[in-house]
């Protein structure tokens, strides 16, 4: 049954077999995506008419390639702004949460710390219609109070960073939470005594106990933010994310240009888990 | 620290944060449900319950959730003791990062990479009929099976992840002594693992539940036009019939019964809503 059982040979084979059909499964599609990005064909699919670049490098006017797809590459831009902005929010408004329950103690941080686990369980669907409408709703009272029509209250590129912003903190609070947990806070009490302030003893004694934690919570919220489709789709303007433009593309057909592109994401994807895989593993703390 | 000058530092973001974003956006949701041309009113919800498509489609959500839920916990469970008991412990780490890597690619990349392997003209088409198993390509998008592997496919981390770390505190020595005493596999299945394990199946089950009841995107593109998802429904009322109020009254409805089956998963394990994310 286990390792330190003896086992028959044929639980041995056929448990080995059922694990790798279970990675083929996991990888299957990310790998047929990554190849037919190379074939020489106007659609994504087989069969194989030869290797070519032209998906990524062609400038048409047939076929255009991913570096010379203007739309595409805008969509690229707006979804690294986006995510640029997004994980800038949510270290700096994490990092404040983290503090401020795991060191201070006030009336109503019970419920605070329930609305601050809140976005866990809400559908993205259900965020992304919330805060459309709240949006909405404010925009709407400028415009009857004040006259003021304001670009903010209407789905907008920094309507897009709320909103992700809003869910994504929870998590980058939650990772750097647990490490400040195991912070021993004699060190915060010998640089007071020592006649620093308490805004001295968090820039040079605690945040750089933090340091790794808010890098890796960092780059995690830049992933959940380049990829977020469920909130996005409802709070996108006039410069759609490229999750966003991904899928109106997929949806009225496709054509190899998305396999470039997704093979872009994935080599990229998979380079930021693994630094950031082996990163915290040397640190010996699994995020 | 006592109550220093950094609390209010702390403070106002944080508020900021959960009142703007959080709070009032959803107070909003529940208000605006209520609202219907002019006055406050209750049709939003009647519609729900007298148009058959409408709750038809929220119940047909509800159960496919629960399937896709169990599909994902039957396959986890042995994957999940393959990693932690039978492989061998130097190829933990690679076998784990080897199960994490595709659930960073975004979502969307893996449908896509789905529906060029299973559409009409798809890869597994081309094979099949290169062998002769088939004449003609077979048509396996666009059906509510393949729309359910779609949804384990997508969600299948969430539930291996917490199956890893409640088996990784397992002792062996209790799956040895059953053994030695004769225990058969489903026995020691029943008796001792799924039990240990419990803790582990209720948050993933939990996580799971929520992230296909409220997903999108796997329904609507392996789907296709009679997936007949609720967050479908919630986006047509919101951007192709403009209907907000009814749109309001739906997602309200979707976060109703997601809060009650994670509350209720919580109270029948006793555990914290806390606890899920660790």
């Amino acid at each position: 049954m286990i390792r330190s059982l003896p086992r028959s040979r044929a639980y041995d084979r056929s448990f080995t077999l059922f694990m790798v059909l279970y990675f083929l499964f996991l990888f299957a599609p990310l790998l047929v995506t990554c190849v037919l990005a190379f074939n020489n064909s106007d659609f994504p699919s087989l069969p194989w008419h030869g290797f070519t670049l032209d998906w990524f490098f062609s400038e048409g006017p047939k076929r255009v390639g991913i570096f010379a797809d203007g739309e595409n590459l805008r969509a690229i831009r707006t979804s690294f702004q986006t995510a640029v902005c997004v994980s800038i929010l949510c270290v700096i408004v994490g990092v404040c949460a983290a503090f401020l329950f795991e060191q201070e103690n006030f009336w109503g941080k019970e419920l605070l710390y329930f609305l601050m686990l809140a976005p866990l369980v809400i559908p993205g669907v259900i965020l992304g219609i919330s805060l459309l409408l709240g949006a909405n709703s404010i925009g709407v009272f400028f415009e009857d109070e004040f006259g003021l029509d304001l670009e903010i209250f209407r789905p907008s590129f920094w309507l897009v960073v709320f909103g992700q912003f809003s869910f994504i903190t929870t998590f980058v609070t939650l990772v750097i939470s647990a490490r400040l947990r195991k912070f021993d806070r004699s060190l915060e009490e010998a640089a007071l005594n020592l006649g620093a302030g308490p805004f001295e003893v968090i820039v040079h004694v605690t945040l750089p106990y933090l340091r790794s934690s808010i890098i890796a919570a960092g780059a995690v919220s830049f992933l959940m933010s380049f990829e977020n489709f469920n909130t996005t789709l409802f709070l996108v303007g006039a410069r759609p994310t490229l999750p966003i433009n991904l899928y109106l593309q997929v949806r009225d057909g496709s054509t190899p240009v998305i396999n470039a592109i997704s093979l872009l994401l994935i080599v990229g994807t998979f380079l930021l888990a693994l630094v950031n895989f082996f990163y915290n593993h040397n640190k010996n703390q699994m995020v | 620290m006592k109550r220093s000058g950094m609390f209010w530092i702390f403070i106002t973001p944080v508020l900021l944060w959960l009142v703007l974003l959080i709070f009032l956006p959803h107070l909003d949701l529940l208000l605006l449900s209520f609202r219907g041309d002019a006055s406050w009113t209750l049709d939003n919800y009647r519609n729900f319950f007298t148009e058959p498509i409408y709750w038809l489609t929220f119940v047909r959500t509800a159960l496919y959730s629960i399937i896709t839920t169990l599909l994902t916990l039957i396959l986890a469970l042995p994957v999940a003791l393959y990693v932690t008991k039978i492989a061998k412990p130097g190829l933990r780490g690679f076998l784990m990062v080897l199960l994490m890597l595709p659930f960073w690619v975004s979502e969307l990349v893996r449908i896509y990479g789905w529906m060029i392997l299973l559409r009409e003209s798809g890869v597994l088409n081309y094979f099949l009929q290169s062998l002769g198993l088939t004449n003609q390509p077979v048509e396996m998008l666009y059906n509510d099976a393949t729309m359910i592997m779609g949804l384990v496919y997508t969600s299948m981390l969430f539930m291996v992840i917490p199956l890893v770390s409640v088996m990784d505190s397992l002792d062996n020595s209790l799956i040895e002594a059953a053994c030695d005493l004769g225990a058969s596999k489903i026995c020691i299945w029943r008796t001792i693992i799924i039990p240990h394990c419990k803790p582990g199946i209720v948050s993933g089950s939990i996580v799971v539940f929520m992230l296909v009841l409220g997903n999108y995107l796997t329904p609507n593109l392996m789907g296709g036009k009679n997936s007949l998802w609720f967050t479908e429904q919630i986006y047509n009322q919101f951007i192709a019939s403009f209907n907000w109020n009814q749109g309001a009254a739906f997602g309200f409805l979707l976060l109703v019964l997601s809060s009650a089956i994670i509350w209720l998963g919580l109270k029948l394990t006793g555990q914290r809503l806390g606890e899920l994310s660790s």
